[in-house]
Formats: C-alpha cells, sequence, structure tokens
C-alpha cells in the first residue's frame, strides 16, 4: 500500500471518531479522486477529499478542522488524539453512570430519590435576569418508566388530521388505476374490469419548539422523555429545545437508547435553566429553520410558558411569521398551577393571538398530564 | 466535445459557458465527470445551482434532461408511463380483425411503442451527440419514496418495467442532482454523490459574474451593486438575496437607464432583490441609505 493510501485511511479513521460516518467505499473513492488532481496543490486536495467525505453543510467546518491538523505536517497518531478531543467533546467517552435499567434488571437497585419537588416553590416559576450557562444532570429512567412513556405516547394524539399526499394506492375511490386496468385486463383477456386507487393520507411532520429556561425546569425531565419517544415513535419529526439560544437536537434524540439520548441532549445545550429570549430564539428559528423543516405541512407544537426575559420584544412579528410558515401551530403552556390564570404577561400576549390551538395546561406533573392535554380536541381558537 | 482533463480545464468549460466557479465547484466537478459519480449540489436558492446543469450541458454539447421534482413525483411522471389510448386502439383494431382473443395481444400492446418515456428513462437511452446530462432539480421537494427509488436508479443506472423488462444505459448519463434544502435528503442517497455546498459568492467574485453575465451595466454599476447586496447579505435578514437577485437586480436597474446607485432608485427597486415585506420594511429608510453611501465610496 502507498504512504498516501495509508494516510488517506488514517485520515478517514480519524474523521469517523471525530463523528462523521464514513463507509469505505468512501475511502476508496477518495484514492481515486486523489490519483485523477495534481497533489501537489494542497487547495486541490483539500477540496477533492472534502467533496467525498462531507456529506452536509454542517460537517464543513469540522472537515476543515481535521484537514488542517491532520495534513499540516505528514499524518501522525499523536496529533490525531488530540484533533479529536478538540473536535467533538461530547463525543469522547466520558464516565458516565450505567443506566439504571440495568440495575434494575439485576435488582440491586435501591428505592430512587425524587428529582421532581412535589410543590414547586413560586420562585422557580419566575425567570432568572442573567443567561445562565450549565449543565444539567438527569436522573436515568427505569426500565418501567420507560415502558410507561411508551406505551403513553402511543396514546398521542395531536389534534391534527392527516393530510393527504400526491400517492396513490389500490382502493376505492374516484380515480381509475389504467396501469392496474390494462394488467388486469390482458390476464382477464378482453374483459374490462375497471380498477380505481385513492390517495395516500399521511401524518405531517411535527416540528417541536420547547422552552427549557429556569421558569420551566420542573418540566424538563419529562418533556425530554416525552420528546424522545415521540422523535422515536414516528418519522418527520424536528425537536429545538431553547432558552436563550435556540439548538437543533433531532439527531440526539433519534438515539433508541433513552438515557443515551437525554445525555447527549444535556450536553448539546448550553443554556439550561437560564432565562428565555423567545422573541429572539423564535427570530433565529424562522431565519435558519423554519424553511428546512416546516416543509410539507408540518404541524408546529410549542412548549413554552410564555414568560419572556425581553418582556416581548419582537415577538409578535416573529410568531405571526412562524404561524404563517407552518400548517397549525399548537402552544402547550404549562405555566399555570394556579387555576385562576390571566394572559397578563407581555410575552403572553404577545403570542395569543398568533396560535391556532391554544392548550393551557394547570396542572402538569406526568407525561399522563401531557398527552391528555395534547390529545384533547380543540377547544377554541385563541383569540 | 471531450470532458475536461483537470480541475482548471473544468473551471474554464465553465468559464466560457458564462459561469464563474470558484476553485471548489471546479474540483468536484470534475471528479464527478472523472470519477463518473452524481454531484449533490446544495445551497440556498438563486445560487446557481442549476446553472451548472445547464451550462455544463451546453459547453459539452450534450443533450440536458431535466426532471423536476415536486411532491408526489412518481414513476409515472418521472420514469414512464403506457399510452393507454393508443393500447386501448390497439386492443379495438385487434378486436375488429378478430384477433381480439389472441393470447399474443398483450405483448402487443406492451411493446415500446406504446411507452410514454419519461425523464429518468430518457436519460438511460444512448443519445447521439454522447451521454446527456440528468439534471434532478430541487430533489428536496419529493419525498422519502421517491428518493429511495432513485437510489436504486442511480446505483445500477437502470429501470425495470414489468411487462418489458430491464432497461439498462450503455454510458450511465452525468448526474447532477440540486436540492435548496428544505428538507434533509437521506444519507444514504448522498453517500453515492459527491457533495458540494454552494455559498453566496464572495464580493470579488460576484463582481466577475456579474460581468460575465451583464457585461452592459458597466464597472460602476457593477461594484456599486455587488457592494450593496453583499451589505444586505451581512443583515440576518429572512431571505437575504442570492446570486439570481443580483443579476435580476442589474438588469432591473439597466432597465430603468440607472448608472449608478442612489437612493430614490434602490428604494423604487427594492422588490427585485427582497421578496419579503419584513424584510423590505427593514432596509428601507436609513439601512438603504447608507448601503448606498457605502456604496458609493466602495468603487
Amino acid at each position: 500500500m502507498t504512504a498516501l493510501a495509508v494516510n488517506v485511511m488514517q485520515f478517514a479513521r480519524l474523521l469517523r471518531r471525530a463523528g462523521m460516518p464514513l463507509g469505505p467505499g468512501k475511502v476508496a473513492l477518495a484514492l481515486e479522486a486523489l490519483q485523477a488532481i495534481d497533489i501537489g496543490r494542497r487547495a486541490d486536495v483539500f477540496h477533492a477529499l472534502h467533496t467525498v467525505f462531507v456529506e452536509r453543510h454542517a460537517q464543513s467546518q469540522l472537515f476543515r478542522m481535521a484537514f488542517d491538523r491532520f495534513w499540516r505536517t505528514n499524518a501522525g497518531v499523536a496529533q490525531t488524539l488530540s484533533l479529536e478531543e478538540a473536535a467533538k467533546p461530547e463525543l469522547r467517552e466520558a464516565a458516565k453512570p450505567a443506566p439504571r435499567r440495568i440495575e434494575d434488571a439485576f435488582g440491586t437497585r435501591r428505592a430512587a430519590p425524587q428529582v421532581i419537588p412535589d410543590e414547586i416553590p413560586e420562585a422557580v416559576a419566575s425567570w432568572s435576569a442573567a443567561e445562565t450557562l450549565r449543565s444539567k444532570d438527569f436522573e436515568t429512567m427505569s426500565a418501567a418508566e420507560l415502558a410507561e412513556a411508551r406505551r403513553l405516547v402511543r396514546t398521542l394524539r395531536l389534534p391534527i388530521t392527516d393530510v393527504s399526499t400526491r400517492r396513490f394506492r389500490p382502493g376505492p375511490g374516484p380515480r381509475i388505476d389504467m396501469r392496474a386496468t390494462f394488467r388486469a385486463m390482458v390476464r382477464a383477456g378482453g374483459v374490462i374490469e375497471l380498477k380505481r386507487k385513492r390517495r395516500v393520507t399521511r401524518y405531517p411532520p411535527l416540528v417541536v419548539l420547547c422552552d427549557i429556561s429556569g421558569s420551566m425546569e420542573p418540566y424538563a425531565r419529562m418533556l425530554l422523555h416525552f420528546l424522545h419517544a415521540v422523535t422515536n415513535d414516528r418519522d418527520r419529526v424536528h425537536v429545538f429545545l431553547f432558552g436563550t439560544r435556540l439548538t437543533n437536537v433531532t439527531r440526539e434524540m433519534r438515539q433508541r437508547d433513552p438515557d443515551e439520548a437525554v445525555t447527549r441532549v444535556t450536553r448539546a445545550v448550553k443554556d439550561w435553566s437560564g432565562g428565555t429570549r423567545i422573541g429572539e430564539v423564535l427570530g433565529t428559528f424562522n431565519r435558519l429553520w423554519s424553511r428546512r423543516v416546516l416543509g410539507q405541512g408540518a404541524v408546529a407544537l410549542l412548549i413554552s410558558d410564555g414568560l419572556d426575559r425581553d418582556g416581548g420584544a419582537g415577538l409578535s412579528q416573529e410568531m405571526e411569521r412562524l404561524h404563517r410558515s407552518c400548517r397549525r401551530l399548537i402552544w402547550l403552556n404549562p405555566l399555570l398551577r394556579y387555576a385562576a390564570f390571566e394572559p397578563k404577561s407581555a410575552g403572553i400576549r404577545a403570542m395569543l393571538p398568533h396560535v391556532d390551538d391554544f392548550r393551557p395546561v394547570h396542572n402538569l406533573d406526568s407525561l399522563v398530564d401531557l398527552i391528555a392535554a395534547l390529545s384533547a380536541p380543540v377547544l377554541r381558537k385563541a383569540a | 466535445m471531450l470532458l475536461p482533463n483537470t480541475i482548471d480545464d473544468t473551471a474554464e468549460l465553465l468559464r466560457r459557458g458564462g459561469y464563474v466557479p470558484d476553485r471548489a465547484l471546479a474540483t468536484s466537478l470534475f471528479l464527478a465527470l472523472k470519477l463518473k459519480r452524481p454531484l449533490f449540489l446544495e445551497g440556498e436558492a438563486g445560487g446557481g445551482k442549476t446553472e451548472v446543469a445547464k451550462v455544463l450541458a451546453t459547453m459539452l454539447a450534450r443533450d440536458l434532461v431535466r426532471l423536476q421534482c415536486y411532491e408526489g413525483l412518481d414513476i409515472a411522471s418521472a420514469v414512464y408511463e403506457w399510452n393507454y389510448p393508443r393500447q386501448m386502439m390497439a386492443i379495438r383494431l385487434a378486436e375488429a380483425a378478430g384477433r381480439g382473443q389472441d393470447a399474443a395481444l398483450g405483448k402487443d400492446i406492451y411493446n415500446i411503442d406504446y411507452l410514454i418515456k419519461r425523464p429518468l428513462l430518457r436519460a438511460l437511452e444512448a443519445h447521439k451527440s454522447g451521454p446527456p446530462v440528468l439534471l434532478i432539480d430541487e430533489l428536496d421537494r419529493t419525498d422519502e419514496p421517491f428518493e429511495a427509488f432513485l437510489l436504486e436508479v442511480l446505483s445500477d443506472y437502470q429501470v425495470t418495467i414489468p411487462e418489458l423488462g430491464t432497461l439498462k444505459a450503455i454510458d450511465p448519463p452525468i448526474v447532477i442532482i440540486t436540492s435548496n434544502r428544505t428538507r434533509e435528503v437521506h444519507d444514504a442517497l448522498k453517500r453515492r454523490c459527491l457533495y458540494h455546498w454552494i455559498d453566496y459568492p464572495s464580493a470579488e467574485r460576484e463582481r466577475a459574474i456579474l460581468k460575465a453575465r451583464v457585461p452592459e451595466a458597466g464597472d460602476k454599476l457593477n461594484a456599486q451593486v455587488v457592494s450593496f447586496v453583499q451589505m444586505l447579505r451581512g443583515l440576518e435578514l429572512f431571505k437575504p438575496p442570492g446570486l439570481a437577485e443580483t443579476l435580476d437586480w442589474a438588469h432591473a436597474l439597466l432597465a430603468l437607464d440607472a448608472r449608478e446607485l442612489d437612493r430614490e432608485t434602490v428604494e423604487a427597486t427594492l422588490g427585485v432583490v427582497l421578496k419579503y415585506q419584513d424584510d423590505i420594511a427593514r432596509v428601507r429608510g436609513d439601512v438603504a441609505a447608507r448601503g448606498v453611501e457605502q456604496a458609493q465610496a466602495a468603487q
């Protein structure tokens, strides 16, 4: 094997460890590509390997870092390790606690301390003024909880109807399936029996924007498990978490193991339990993501108490834009543990006119309440 | 026309066709041609993705076969459809000739003469001028089932028609796939392709493109337009203007006989560059005035 081939293989291995999934075919293709160009020109080598190895725009920066480090001198294994750490710290194997389910399996587990306090002090329901950047440690899920969560999520019926697609399948309907009719006719020898087809209907994509600021803290653990179950239960679900900034955690949520998923999500999100800037966050979403995820008749689900640090600045326009970009906008508001809720906060007043479906939940203690609130028939259109 | 042999040749080929590529695009395209892989071009709308395929087809003197994707695109409109009225007629004629119950009839009406060829099938056929350029435009608009089907076509360059058998391309077409990223295209499909992200051009390249495309604008207007558009792209607008908007704007300004930017003309023509009312409202007034000043100072 040539030195070049060895280097390309090592480089691919490095990219793989940094989180880019590359099959062996890619290495062969990269070698072919390098044979086709003048490898004396560093920029051309960069572009050639880039076009072969990178599959998404988001990987571009990681690739650039890896390339600079790896090809600065000739490939070296010592560098490789340090790069890996620099490139994607969240992939390093941290000493993680054994998932609770494993302990459950061995029956060694003692009764766990309750994480969610029974009564939330009022102070928590306000929002902190400073952007606190901290990480979060969620207790892992027990086997029974996991099974229960899965079962509950299957009972979830969002108040949205299936959308009809432009695809057809055989079945009763007004349209005639010419292809099937002709095939049947040839088989039957000249007798024409009309075959029909009908439209395929399908669940629309779901985009969840979930508030994880300080005032939402009591619900965070439950919400994460809910979002994980929803993401893995159906296709075309996108999940964003926000406090003072917006994080797309869809890929992290797709991990099948809920503990692993929650661990990855908590590492990806930098603004747990801080303040909320709903207007700014929705603005970011509208600019960077709405065109990418709200296509094909998507339904948006906003989970937030509407307590906004910026006092609702710019919120109305961004909500209006969001409302216009999706098929249906549902707002689940778990603020209100007090029955006499009035939308007094500036944020709430700015948001209410722009939602199709407002679902206040006065007592959100469990997944059961959450799912019941979401599955209930449409009560009223928000004024 | 022979395929280019080096990256420089590829860049030159595009340039002669009026497309000003950067080195990265030239490299990707060269490798796609050389390694016979589909090229997956992704980027914001109006960046010149479709144009790559068009210019390539023209400059290589190949046919361009275009498949415009949309939601619900199916095999009947992407690959083939039987010509039912003609088949029906053939059956009637056969009946009139007393061959209505003939066992051979089934074979006769599923003849290639009754086949309506759609873009994918046409791209696999032999073309006089050599393998065509197959442009699969805005793939993100289709749904996953079509993507899965396409994966099969692109790996073997063949399609199967149950009544006729498998049709395989002798020479695979040059495939260019574009996506506006309104949805993530599945990794499995991307894995077959070479990938290139078309970004907004740098000011220098944008001036070169404008000069190649709208030479009558002249250096002064050219530099001012590019300066203003680049300023807009830094504003975090809902939809920043793409390259297509820059070209449209230059044409619009020429149509108004503007030789340089002034505030009044800019305000009157903002709708050519910005397509959302919020964005226009934000730019109109102070921002536009500052942009015009900057543009005038720039050249």
